[in-house]
């Protein structure tokens, strides 16, 4: 396997640190160019914040990154892999289900409207993956489970449903579902959009405190005070390309492009 | 302006006394009355009819209620009704799955399906299975070099009661499928997004996330089609099946008690149905617990006695 990674490395300049390193990706659907070329590297331990407005091809990127949608163009790596290819020579051969349902359950994501599995209470939303995919005994992926809903702060909701918790409670549990398969990256698609203003914070903070114990992050956003605080590098995404990115604070108080500047002027 | 404003609780003297006066008519309902009374009228002279009318002849119906042809009969009508139920949930589960399945091929198949077995009355499909010998004299696997394996006459097995069981469950399943396809399809796709975004692969998803939050929306449906089906078993009568109706019209062919029986077999039906209706509200209840906020069943009773009791003071 790191034999893979290395060949990887050599061949497309990946760099030793890279978790996730994408090279000229384009999406299509039809007629319709939604990613025109997008580089993007996002180093081992730090965050990414990915700024733009809608339709920019941001969470479309970000579904790009665990094959939720297939590229039409370039290239993507996750740990200095591909995550739904094996390259042979110069030929790109799509894996099979379960290689690639092993290789996206290493990548974590957080949807904007939660998606925990309603059937199920908050327990049973976080061993559903391990147990099943990963095959952990059911003791053991319940004393994990405890742990990491003590981290985000809900130990006491373990046996409710989705429906009785408040939308911050329920990205909280989650984020601990997707903790839950000790993801090499976590995605976040505009995490607390759907949430009301005074939910927004205990989300932030969870995220924050995973920042800090070193988690990669991508993530879309538009909390501004989120990713200056946070992030380690900031993009802002327009018309299916990468706009402008740099150091957040730095970006944030003097945007080089009219389109950064315009937009940040719209959403601070 | 110089009025003088009440304060702004209570009302002036005067004019209190005024509204004190005021009593509320309620609005006669002369429409609801008429027909109250009609009804009543009509259920006196129903009830009267059935009692008073000898040819009921209610004592030779309750004779016949238990009688073992009788039991019998009831009793194959329930195996059939679960045999043939039972088959239509899993056939129909595979064709609603193959109609939502991205190959155009298998959607094709499952429409066609659907249109053939819906469209066709349940009564042909039946003949037709069970003079299927008419069609296919006899069914012979024959290999090259090992020669025949086995060969089996149509008419051997074509039994009446299993040309039932095929004609009815999948005509049953046509309209099976097109329950649990409505309820794969009210299933918001972020569940099966989420599942795909932890690593779970296709077929995990439909068993774990999409199937079991269909069961919520295709009990209720399930629940009718099974007492259409007990009642639509009736129909094997045709083909000579000894089920509770078939049995029961052996009978009245003998002794001419057409109407008793009638009532024995109505009775019966109508038994097994609220059966299956008491059951099906336990399996709605036990599918939807997602669904309700949970409180025990203690609490929401002694909530409710407490509400009753300040409403009736």
């Amino acid at each position: 396997m790191s034999d893979v990674r290395s060949d990887n490395r050599a061949r497309f300049g990946v760099p030793a640190d890279s978790m996730v390193f994408a090279r000229g990706v384009r999406k299509t659907y039809g007629s319709l160019e939604v990613l025109k070329g997008v580089n993007f590297d996002v180093p081992e331990g730090s965050v990414a914040c990915i700024i733009g407005p809608s339709g920019s091809g941001k969470s479309t990127f970000l579904r790009c990154i665990n094959h939720l949608e297939k590229l039409s163009g370039g290239i993507l790596l996750v740990d200095s892999q591909f995550v739904g290819y094996d390259l042979q020579g110069d030929r790109l051969y799509e894996v099979k289900d379960d290689l690639l349902c092993r290789r996206r359950a290493e990548i974590g994501m957080l949807f904007q409207s939660f998606n925990l599995f309603s059937h199920m209470t908050v327990m049973e939303n976080l061993i559903e993956a391990p147990t099943q995919v990963r095959r952990i005994p059911v003791d053991q992926a319940k004393a994990e489970a405890e742990i990491l809903l003590r981290r985000v702060g809900l130990a006491d909701k373990v046996d409710r449903y989705p429906r009785e918790l408040s939308g911050g409670q329920q990205q909280r549990v989650a984020i601990a579902r997707a903790m839950a398969m000790k993801p090499k990256v976590l995605l976040f698609d505009e995490p607390t959009s759907a949430l009301d203003p005074e939910l927004v914070g205990e989300v932030l903070q969870v995220m924050r405190d995973l920042a800090e114990s070193g988690m990669t992050m991508v993530v879309v956003t538009h909390e501004i005070g989120f990713a200056r605080e946070i992030g380690d590098q900031l993009v802002f995404m327009d018309g299916g390309v990468i706009v402008e990115r740099g150091a957040p604070r730095e970006m944030i108080a003097n945007p080089k492009s009219p389109r950064t500047r315009e937009f940040l002027s719209r959403v601070l | 302006m110089g009025v003088a404003h009440p304060t702004d609780i209570g009302v002036e003297p005067g004019i209190a006394a005024a509204v004190s006066r005021l009593t509320v008519v309620p609005q006669r309902r002369y429409g609801i009355w008429i027909g109250t009374a009609f009804a009543l009228l009509l259920a006196f002279l129903i009830i009267r009819a059935f009692a008073s009318n000898p040819a009921f002849a209610w004592g030779t119906a309750a004779g016949y209620l238990f009688h073992p042809s009788i039991m019998r009969g009831l009793g194959n009508t329930l195996v059939l009704t679960v045999i043939i139920m039972a088959l239509a949930i899993v056939v129909g589960t595979v064709i609603a799955i193959m109609r939502v399945s991205p190959s155009p091929v298998l959607r094709a198949f499952a429409g066609v399906y659907v249109w053939f077995f819906r469209g066709v009355p349940a009564l042909i499909q039946l003949i037709f299975w069970f003079n299927l010998s008419l069609l296919v004299r006899e069914i012979s696997l024959t290999l090259p070099f090992l020669g025949t394996l086995f060969s089996v006459r149509t008419n051997d097995f074509m039994t009446p009661f299993f040309s039932a069981v095929v004609a009815l469950s999948l005509c049953e399943a046509g309209y099976m499928a097109e329950i649990i396809r409505a309820g794969i399809k009210s299933v918001p796709s972020g569940q099966a997004e989420a599942a795909s975004a932890l690593g779970m692969p296709y077929r995990m998803i439909l068993k774990r996330i999409t199937l079991p939050q269909a069961m919520r929306f295709v009990l209720p449906p399930t629940g009718n089609e099974a007492i259409n089906l007990l009642k639509m078993t009736s129909l094997v009568t045709f083909i000579a099946v000894d089920d509770l109706f078939y049995t029961a019209q052996s009978i009245y062919a003998r002794t001419f008690e057409t109407i008793p029986l009638l009532i024995v077999v109505a009775f019966w039906y109508l038994a097994v149905v609220s059966i299956l209706s008491v059951g099906q509200h336990f399996l709605e209840r036990h599918f939807g617990r997602s669904d309700t906020r949970r409180e025990p069943l203690t609490k929401r009773a002694l909530r409710n006695v407490i509400s009753l009791r300040g409403a009736a003071r």
